[in-house]
Formats: structure tokens, sequence, C-alpha cells
């Protein structure tokens, strides 16, 4: 049997043992003997979910041998958490067996669908912004906070169309989302300016209306500027380059409004050598130390 | 809007997109609605590329892609996890018929499926040679013991000169190809954290077969005797130890 957690008895107040409010970066299986050799001085690392839901082999002796050192998140890719069809309760128990097995400090997943009538389509798909939406979502994360015994971060999503029939903005619908379900919000701020800039919005404005208070990680990639049928720019969230300046510049913006945080550099197409990861990673924290000089000088010293 | 339909759409680029999408500037909504086909389409190809890299070698990337998109958008994967994500491409490229020419490249897919299957197998220890010693001091027990494998074995056999072909695709450059025309047998195992890919000959494929299917090592000798009139247990057996491929022997 298992011990049922009802939202509200989550337990919203700062863990003892969370990120650290530093930069991180996605692991790579490129990278693993490199982190063990140099141990580098990181923040956390963060691992998509599904990649280590396997029996055994390399990818978990080399995360099991990274986390002895470091913090790390888990994010999940394929939970689906927007989809019409119920979750995949057998997806979600092996979940639950992989947060058992490494205790990250974090877990996350998206604002979005992948799963339709058992197909895993491998993308982030869009979800109008419905009363009937927002139902089905605030289900979903109740069910896969109950199950996982913790609360989640949902992650803001980097869309391309808009929906006739919505009738909240994304701002108002993840506020309501964190409302009714006690889930954080992982900020994108990415995906912010991509969804922004592809919905013709203001992307500060965006971000202001978030509800920032339950912000516990963010995320910066790069992404790849191309044209609508307008000729209006249409910005692809390709996490295959560096981060634009746009949005170091909107991040900086972001940490305004809600201090320092986790900061996760993600790269995962064109995985660049070590250091140029690194660099990036560098970046994010001169930013956090510029934000929070203080509190970086507790973490960091800590 | 109804995800059923979206989701037949981003597979099927024949189909209409679907209805009340909108762009903020009114601009046309399917050349948006084409960013989600080419993500879907674009990244299950690279989940195969990652599965079947010796096969894009010996096909060009063209080609390759090619050949996954029209196996993928009728075999989209059933599972979010993508390491899982393949089974049964090796069956389509046997009947694909552009790539009759190559004959052999069924079979190198199917070693590259074993050799996934064989990498994320679960982790066990390797029986020490030290502890199969005695076993082998006394051939008169031979014939009743039972021997379980290690997790990550895996077998197959071709009338093309798989192992070959693969092993001389793991270098950068490669100076001659082997002559594919002549069959071999693999064996795939991963006792710590490589894969070894080995060549064996026919009895032993056929000995390792019947250890998998539960048999006594008395009964899997015979199998090897049978597929191979020249078939050495004790050889056999030495190559299955030099590899540490077993996990646990009982009398």
């Amino acid at each position: 049997m298992r011990v049922q957690t009802s939202p509200r008895s989550i337990d919203h107040t700062a863990a003892a043992d969370e990120l650290p409010r530093r930069a991180g970066v996605g692991l790579k299986p490129e990278h693993f003997t490199g982190i063990l050799a140099r141990a580098p001085d990181l923040g956390f690392f963060e691992v998509h979910a599904e990649n280590y839901l396997v029996a055994g082999g390399p990818f978990h002796h080399y995360l099991g041998r990274i986390r002895e050192r470091h913090a790390l998140s888990v994010h999940g890719v394929g939970l689906s958490i927007g989809a019409e069809g119920p979750l995949d309760r057998a997806h979600l128990d092996a979940l639950a067996a992989l947060l058992a097995r490494y205790r990250p400090q974090q877990f996350s997943e998206h604002l979005a669908w992948s799963t339709h009538a058992g197909t895993f389509l491998n993308d982030l798909l869009p979800l109008p912004y419905t009363g009937a939406t927002l139902r089905r979502v605030c289900t979903h994360i109740d069910e896969v906070q109950d199950r996982l015994g913790r609360r989640m971060l949902l992650e803001n999503p980097a869309t391309y169309l808009e929906f006739s029939e919505s009738t909240y903005g994304e701002p108002e619908f993840i506020t309501e989302v964190v409302r009714r379900t006690g889930c954080g919000l992982l900020l994108d701020v990415n995906n912010v300016f991509v969804s922004c800039t592809n919905h013709g919005h203001d992307p500060y404005a965006c971000l202001a209306a978030l509800p920032l208070d339950a912000v516990g990680e963010i995320h910066l990639a790069g992404h790849a500027c191309e044209h609508d049928a307008a000729g209006d720019p249409l910005l692809i969230d390709s996490h295959d380059r560096a981060v634009a300046d746009a949005v170091w510049t909107l991040y900086a913006q972001a940490l305004e409004l809600t201090g320092a945080q986790p900061t996760l550099i993600e790269w995962d197409g064109n995985v660049p050598p070590w250091t140029t990861l690194l660099a990036e990673a560098r970046r994010a924290e001169a930013v956090l130390r510029a934000v929070a000089p203080t509190a970086w000088h507790e973490e960091h010293v800590a | 809007m109804n995800q059923s339909a979206f989701a037949h759409a981003l597979l099927d680029a024949a189909r209409p997109v679907p209805d009340g999408l909108v762009a903020w500037n009114g601009s046309r909504v399917d050349l948006r609605f084409a960013v989600y086909r080419n993500n879907v389409v674009a990244s299950l190809t690279d989940a195969l590329t990652d599965a079947y890299p010796v096969v894009q070698r010996l096909v060009g990337a063209t080609f390759f892609r090619a050949m996954a998109h029209e196996w993928l958008v009728d075999h989209p994967p059933r599972s979010p996890v993508l390491a899982q994500y393949g089974e049964g491409f090796a069956a389509f490229i046997a009947g694909f018929a552009p790539a009759a020419s190559v004959p052999y490249l069924s079979d190198v897919a199917r070693l590259e499926w074993a050799y996934v299957q064989s990498f994320h197998a679960a982790d066990a220890t390797p029986l020490a040679p030290a502890a199969l010693a005695p076993a082998l001091a006394a051939p008169e027990l031979l014939p009743a013991l039972r021997v379980a494998l290690h997790p990550s074995v895996r077998t197959l056999a071709s009338d093309y000169a798989i192992v070959s072909l693969w092993g001389a695709h793991q270098a950068e450059r490669i100076d001659a190809l082997p002559d594919p025309n002549r069959a071999e047998a693999a064996l795939l195992l991963r006792p710590a954290l490589l894969v070894h890919v080995v060549a064996i000959d026919a009895g032993t494929h056929a000995l390792v077969c019947a250890l998998q299917r539960g048999a006594p090592l008395g009964e899997a000798a015979q199998a090897g005797a049978d597929a191979d009139t020249g078939f050495d247990l004790m050889q056999a057996l030495a190559v299955l130890i030099r590899y540490q491929a077993f996990r646990e022997i009982r009398p």
C-alpha cells in the first residue's frame, strides 16, 4: 500500500537538502569520465529521467558515482502531464524508483503532452489554456506529487502555436496550476523568451506575471532563429548552442524578481566540449553573484 | 483541440493540420505546425541513429535518414524510454527494397540492437574463473551442470561476416572492408562497463543459445555438436570463461 499525501500536506518550506543556488549543467554521457576525473566546482547536475530508466550498465554506474559528489536534479521529459488520457502508472512507478535510488534534490516535469493513445511522440506538445485543461493538468500533478511523495516543479513551455479556444494567458494558467496543486515553477527563461517572441508578447511582462514566488529552479538554453510565413521571428527551442544575449538579459531581470535560484545550462544537441559548457555555467554564476552577493557568499563558502 | 488529430497529423504529413490553431500575427499555422512535425521526426531519427551507427555508416546519413523515416512514421515509440526504441528496425531493413544491394545490412542492424540491449542490461558480478575450476576438474559431472549466463549476454548468427563488418566500422578510418560473404556468429556481453562483441563459431553459438533456454550443460553441448561437427566443448567454455559470460553454476 502506498502512502497517500495530499498536496496540502507536502512540505512547501525549504527542505534541508535542496539544490544550491548556483549554476549547474545537464549531464551528458560524453562528459562522465571527465567529470569524475576533475570533480568540477559546480552547483549541481541535471539528468533527463527517461535516459536512466534502464536496468543497468554505464549510465547508472556513472550517475551513481557523480551523485556521490554532486547535487542532482532529475528532469522528466516523458510523463505527458498535459495528455487527454490518464498518466502512465508504470512510468510513474519507474520514476518513483529512480528518485528513491538517486535521491535528487529536485524533480521537475513539463507543462506539455507527449504521449497519445500509447504512442510517445518525443516532443513537448502545446496545450490550449482552458478550464478543462487546467483541471486535467492539476489532476495529473496531484497524482504525480501523491505517488512521488514530494513537490514537483512544473516547467513553462516553449511553443510555436496558440489555440483559439484558450481562455487563459499562459502566466495566468500556470499561476492557477501552482495555486491549486502546490507545485513549484521551473522557470525556463529561454522558453519565456521563445514563446513570447513567437506569440507577439512582451517577455518581461510575461515573466513578471508568472508565480515567481514558486520558482525553485531556472533553465537557460540556446535557441535557433527562423521566421514564420509573415516574416516575423519564429524562435526554436533547440538546446543546441550557447544561450542568446537577450536571454542572458532576461535572466538577470528574472533574478531581480526571484532572488538567486539554482540555474541550469541546458545543451542537449551538438554537445560542446566540457570547457565550453563550464564557461556558460560560470557566466550564469557571475549573474547570480551580481544579484545576490550575500546569499552567494553563504552558499559558496558553506 | 483534439490530441488525437494533432498526434496523427504529426506523423502523417499528408493530413491537414488540426483545427483551432492560431498565430498572433495571422500567419499560416501550417508552417508553425511543421516545427512540431520536424521535431518529432528528427528526434526519432536521431534516436535510431544513436542505436544504429554502423548501419548509418554503411549506407550514408542521407539514405539512413530516409530509411528511418519510412519506418518510424508507422512505428513510433510505445514508451518514453528511447533506449528501448528501435526494435524491429532490422526486420524492416530486411524487406526494404532500396537497401537490397547491401544484403548484410539487416543482420548488422540486429547486432547493433543486441549491443544496445547488452549495454543497458541489468548489472551482475560475473563468476570468478577460479569458481569454475572444480567443475572443470570433474568432467563426469559436467553434463548435469546448470549454468546461469550473465544478464548482458546476447547472441546472433548470420550468413554474413557481421562481427568483422561491425568491428571494421568502429575505426574512424576504414581502409579495407572484410569479405562480407562469410557466415559469422556473435556473442555480446558486458561483464563490467564495456560491451564485448566476439565472433564465435556455430557450435559455441548453439551452446550459448541452449544455455539461455535453461538447458543443462550436457544437453547444451549436444546442441553445439549438432550445429558443428568440429565442436570442442572445452574450447567453447574457455571462450565463455575468458569473456566472463557466466554468472552462476549449480551442480
